[in-house]
């Protein structure tokens, strides 16, 4: 198991380096660069000789794989550069975005587990009853319906109902929880629900396969307090691929924020990302995608760890 | 575990012709479950419209009529008229032609190619495998609208193009979930007899793969048919999708339907309503069709 | 008869009184107070924090109030055309118009302590004119017109220029122009890029990325008794429901971009007479752009065809309803010294008042330049909501009018202007906005040397016309050339198609008082003049 551990392991690097080229070059064959937008912008007017000025100032001048082999050098000092749009390094731009996107992955995932887990329970024991189908519906329509639509029905509701307005300005947690929890709980109840419709489903169907085990069905023909014992230890076989679910839509949520920030106005990593590639800002996106690359890279690995583990007849190739 | 799809759905029509099985098994579904059918019913409603689009609407979905801007309801426009005095409702009947077209298109050529590629992977294994899992793997890093945001910035915002931005992300999500399908028949002693007794790849796969992952294909397939049409409209609310003045769902959502939200709202509620519908009833079928191929799949 | 005489004087008394009396709280209220914050939500960030590079608002709205200028554009004046002194306390001009010499004010001090003198500004204005190798200047080229700047003595500053010009003493209120210190500047030509230290009514307190901008009063600023405000806050909020929610939550007071006809509605319509709502037409305009090197566009007719066929006065009621545009407008902003009145503009082409006589005539110019009925061809817009979309609509259904079959293509706003660029279009929406309304900056364009002339349009009378309104010092022969200047653009040669102006809508908290629109969003974003009442 080590070895195919180990093997694992080490495919993460070149998944990586994979993702850091295909980004590199994806983003330069996007027309327009950062230095055109800077100085043409709402007024529409720029001079030829200063825009190769500063394009030579960024290195955009140089060929591609010097540019690449540049970024490369800084990464194992952890230094990824600076912002093409406004000149302060990385992690500066990034550090207080990602904390709110990643608290808002965090507590949206709380919701769809709070929600994902009872429901499919309920939903596999009352199998094709009309539980099972309101279960179905509620988590079904989680996924249908578009959540900027639903961002723009809850910030209406807000105004016009409660004539009350969540904070505009984020403050971190560990400032003032109160403040924090009043503008985030909105978009992770959203977005939190949402991802609860997959997760639901994926228990239901997970507990539906345990409980048609040979040694299940022996109990329920034995009786109650079997059955209550055997709930526990179904749970327990259902939960990996339930985690599984979760783990993955962890590392997609990340990413997958981009519309729901806009909708909320919230200052995270997803706003970040469309505001880089409006202002081509390729230090910027280069870094904000490795990060949710390395993300969701790092949690397939445990996944792998997870199931290795726990279920020694898998292997491969 | 071998998946016996024929045998679960219809036990007792296995002596009836081919068609009157079919028949029967559609009868069947619609009778135990109810949900999907209803959900098959709207996806059916929802084709022929587009279909018919033309003939069905009643007025023509680029007509400026400032005369009849943001008319309620009722009356001439039956859902009403936008900021630019269009029909609402023909714009909703033209809109599900994008969308279907963009969804369908998209859907079944990701599910296609991811498929190819998913079997290739799980039939040849070794290098094939570990090369192609690492590709995948690089593009599954990308979340969706990420990977279709930059794709749609180079290629430009046509319909085709947009079915291109939305396939290529899901591809290896389609790879992923074929070849752990395949993989399960690949470990099984008939194949490598098929492959000693001489027989060639192209055989095996037809024959012995294929069938057994239509299954998932089919169930994955609904799955992508609602994401793209997420999708698009997605890309369509962020600027990047179809544009003006197209009749899409998404792009009736943006612009001047949530400045008005409050003094019309109708501009907005009814494309949000189709969409969801859309996406509902796509669900619907698919998580029943999965229930009634094998209750016993597990499913990404 | 006396005590008549004392009745009469005695009521006289109580009516002067009761008159006073009654006026005295609407004094009272006019008389600005001292305190209090005042929150304003900006759409974008600034990318730097040095203005002589930068072109966008996001670095005025948040910053303007940490600088001075040496002049500055009057902050009570509607059009925003009026030169007054900020840094400057009074000026000459020579007689042959080549000289201009500004007294400086006393006592004015950088926000660490340090006194302003002459050797500052001219290293600021050295810096925006003749930037050494390294350093950009994004509105170098206005100022060709200078030869030299010099500090004669600590409160004099002298420019010389090589020929007289109308529009000099507007340029030098440029809202861009911020004075920085020369010694600063001495030893770090780029400092300022990341750093603020200016003379103006705030000073920096904080910079939150992607939150917020904070400034505090300046205790010691020049114009003793202002600003009133103890300070404000600019919140970054790019998504426009958001700002219009904040404002209607009360959370914020204005925003001093300009809203939508939509948004001044709804806080209208929620929040009464808690909302005053100031309009002004808007420095910004969309125009045409015509790719006068691709056929059918090279010919002349055609492009009065598609001039004739816009019904602007129908748009300007009804686009106005729905988008930020609305007045018909020729090349200067309405309203302003050098616009064309209108009922002289409604000779233009596109602008009569008939316009079933102009479609006709349309119709019959496309016939005679060969073009078929239902000719298809693209028009490229940039992909966004607010006014570029509803134009756009616009002016495809009115080229449908005169049997052009137009498809639109929408380019994402970022890709846009290298697009423009490459001349890679048949047709394209084409736009201006001005920070002051002067012909010598918002014309250039038009120019056949211009990098922003995308149409490619080169006509040397128009190029002749031009510099000589700019060369002419008496405003009324001004007006003729620019008048000779707007026919031969617009209507004996067609090569731009102006739409509608824009116009910009301001609803903002009744709080907020001392503040007056312009038609620029550049300017009057000092906030010395701004208080807050009760």
């Amino acid at each position: 198991m080590w070895k195919y551990l180990l093997k694992r392991f080490l495919l993460m690097f070149p998944t990586l380096i994979g993702v850091a080229i295909v980004t590199f070059v994806l983003i330069r064959v996007i027309p327009g660069d950062v230095v055109e937008l800077r100085l043409a912008g709402e007024r529409g007017a720029a001079s030829e000789e200063v825009i190769q000025q500063e394009r030579a100032r960024f290195g955009l001048d140089q060929p591609i794989w010097k540019q690449f082999a540049v970024w490369i050098a800084g990464i194992p000092r952890l230094d990824f550069g600076t912002s093409m749009w406004t000149g302060s390094p990385i992690w500066d731009e990034i550090k207080l975005r990602f904390a709110l996107s990643l608290q808002v992955a965090v507590m949206a995932t709380i919701v769809a587990v709070v929600l994902a887990v009872p429901l499919g329970l309920l939903a596999a024991l009352k199998q094709d009853t009309w539980v099972d189908y309101a279960v179905r519906i509620f988590s079904i329509a989680g996924l249908a319906v578009p959540s900027f639509w639903l961002g723009i029905l809850f910030i209406l509701a807000f105004l016009i109902i409660f004539k009350w307005l969540p904070p505009m300005v984020y403050t971190p947690f560990w400032v003032s929880p109160w403040q924090n929890m009043q503008q985030l709980i909105w978009p992770a109840l959203a977005v939190g629900y949402r991802y609860s419709a997959v997760a639901t489903r994926m228990t239901r169907s997970a507990m539906l396969d345990v409980l048609r085990e040979d040694y299940v069905r022996t109990a329920r023909a034995k009786g109650l307090v079997h059955r209550l014992i055997l709930i526990r230890h179904a749970l327990k076989n259902a939960m990996l691929p339930v985690l599984t679910v979760i783990a993955l839509e962890f590392a997609f949520l990340i990413g997958g924020l981009v519309v729901t920030e806009q909708v909320f106005n919230l200052n995270g990593i997803g706003m970040l990302f469309v505001q880089a590639v409006a202002h081509r800002d390729y230090t910027l996106i280069q870094a904000l995608v490795m990060l949710v690359a390395s993300i969701f890279i790092v949690v397939n690995f445990f996944m792998d760890v997870m199931y290795a583990w726990l279920d020694p007849r898998i292997r491969y190739r | 575990m071998a998946i016996n799809t024929r045998a679960d759905i219809a036990p007792a029509t296995a002596d009836l012709a081919p068609s009157a099985r079919w028949w029967a098994a559609v009868r069947d579904f619609a009778r135990h479950r109810t949900l999907g059918a209803v959900g098959a019913l709207v996806v059916l409603i929802m084709i022929l419209v587009a279909i018919f689009a033309g003939p069905l609407a009643p007025y023509d979905p680029l007509a400026v009529d400032f005369g009849a801007m943001l008319t309620k309801p009722g009356g001439a426009h039956w859902l009403g008229t936008d900021a630019f005095g269009r029909d609402v409702l023909s714009r909703l009947i033209h809109g599900s032609r994008t969308a279907l077209l963009v969804g369908f298109g998209a859907a079944l050529l990701g599910a296609t190619l991811g498929a190819v590629l998913g079997v290739g992977s799980a039939y040849f294994g070794g290098r094939v495998d570990l090369y192609l899992q690492r590709l995948m793997d690089v593009f599954l890093s990308f979340p969706l609208i990420i990977l279709a945001l930059a794709l749609v910035a180079i290629l430009g915002n046509s319909i085709p193009n947009v079915i291109m931005a939305i396939t290529v992300p899901m591809i290896p999500r389609a790879a992923l979930v074929i070849r752990s399908s395949a993989l399960t028949i690949r470990e099984m002693p008939y194949v490598d007899a098929a492959r000693a007794a001489g027989f060639g790849h192209t055989r095996i796969i037809l024959r012995h793969m294929l069938p057994n992952v239509v299954a998932s294909y089919l169930i994955m397939l609904t799955a992508f048919l609602s994401q793209a049409i997420l999708a698009e409209s997605s890309l369509s609310f962020l600027g990047l999708g179809v544009q003006e003045p197209t009749a899409a769902w998404g792009l009736m959502l943006r612009g001047a339907a949530v400045d008005f939200a409050e003094a019309a709202p109708w501009m907005g509620l009814f494309p949000g309503l189709s969409i969801s519908l859309a996406v509902f009833a796509f669900n619907l079928f698919g998580d029943s069709l999965r229930d009634a191929l094998d209750p016993k799949l597990r499913t990404l | 008869m006396r005590h008549r005489g004392s009745r009469i004087l005695s009521s006289l008394a109580v009516a002067l009184a009761l008159t006073i009396g009654w006026m005295a709280p609407a004094i009272a209220q006019d008389k600005p107070r001292s305190g209090g914050e005042l929150v304003f939500v900006v759409p974008s960030e600034p990318p730097s924090y040095d203005a002589h590079r930068e072109e966008t608002f996001g670095v005025i709205h948040p910053m303007a109030p940490h600088y001075s200028t040496l002049l500055k554009v009057d902050p009570f004046d509607k059009t925003g055309t009026k030169p007054v002194g900020d840094l400057a306390e009074s000026w000459t001009v020579s007689k042959d118009g080549t000289t201009y010499t500004f007294k400086l004010r006393q006592g004015v001090k950088f926000h660490d302590g340090s006194p302003l003198t002459s050797k500052d500004v001219k290293a600021s204005y050295d810096k925006i004119i003749f930037p050494p190798a390294g350093v950009v200047s994004l509105r170098k080229s206005a100022y060709r017109a200078v030869e030299a700047v010099e500090a004669p003595d600590p409160q004099t500053v002298r420019f010389k220029l090589k020929w007289a010009e109308g529009s000099f003493l507007l340029n030098v209120a440029s809202p861009w122009n911020w004075i920085y210190k020369a010694d600063i500047l001495a030893k770090d030509m780029h400092w300022y890029e990341k750093n603020v230290m200016g003379t103006g009514p705030f000073k920096f307190v904080e910079h939150a990325k992607g939150s917020h901008w904070v400034g505090k009063k300046n205790a010691d600023y020049w114009d003793k008794g202002k600003p009133y405000l103890d300070g404000y806050r600019a919140i970054f909020i790019s998504s426009s429901s958001a700002q219009v929610a904040a404002v209607r939550g009360e959370r914020a007071h204005i925003q001093f971009r300009g809203f939508t006809p939509a948004d001044r509605g709804s806080l209208v319509q929620a929040l009464g007479n808690k909302i005053t709502v100031q309009e002004s037409p808007w420095d910004c305009i969309l125009m045409v752009a015509m790719n006068h090197q691709k056929k059918p566009f090279d010919d002349k007719r055609v492009r009065r065809a598609m001039t004739l066929a816009l019904d602007r006065y129908d748009a300007s009621k009804n686009l106005s309803k729905i988008a930020i545009v609305k007045e018909v407008a020729g090349i200067q902003v309405p309203g302003t010294p050098f616009a064309t009145p209108p009922d002289e503009l409604a000779k233009l082409a596109g602008y009569s008042k008939d316009i079933n006589a102009s479609r006709t005539e349309a119709r019959k110019l496309l016939k005679e330049a060969g073009v078929p009925d239902g000719f298809s061809f693209t028009f490229k817009n940039r992909g966004i909501p607010q006014p570029y979309e509803p134009v756009g609509i616009w002016l495809i259904d009115q080229w449908r009018q005169v049997g052009l079959n137009v498809k639109q293509e929408v380019i994402e706003a970022s890709a846009y202007y290298p697009m423009l660029m490459r001349a890679d279009f048949e047709t394209a929406m084409d736009f201006q906005c001005g920070f002051i309304v002067e012909p010598d900056l918002d014309l250039p364009r038009f120019l056949a040397d211009s990098d922003a002339n995308y149409g490619k349009s080169g006509d040397k009378v128009l190029d002749d016309l031009y510099n000589r309104q700019a060369r002419a010092t008496d405003p009324e022969e001004r007006k003729k050339i620019l008048r000779a200047f707007e026919k031969r653009l617009l209507d004996e040669e067609v090569h731009s198609l102006m739409t509608l102006q824009w116009h910009r809508i301001i609803p903002h908290s009744a709080k907020v008082k001392g503040w007056t629109v312009t038609p620029s969003h550049y300017l009057n974003n000092q906030l010395d003049t701004v208080w807050l009442s009760e």
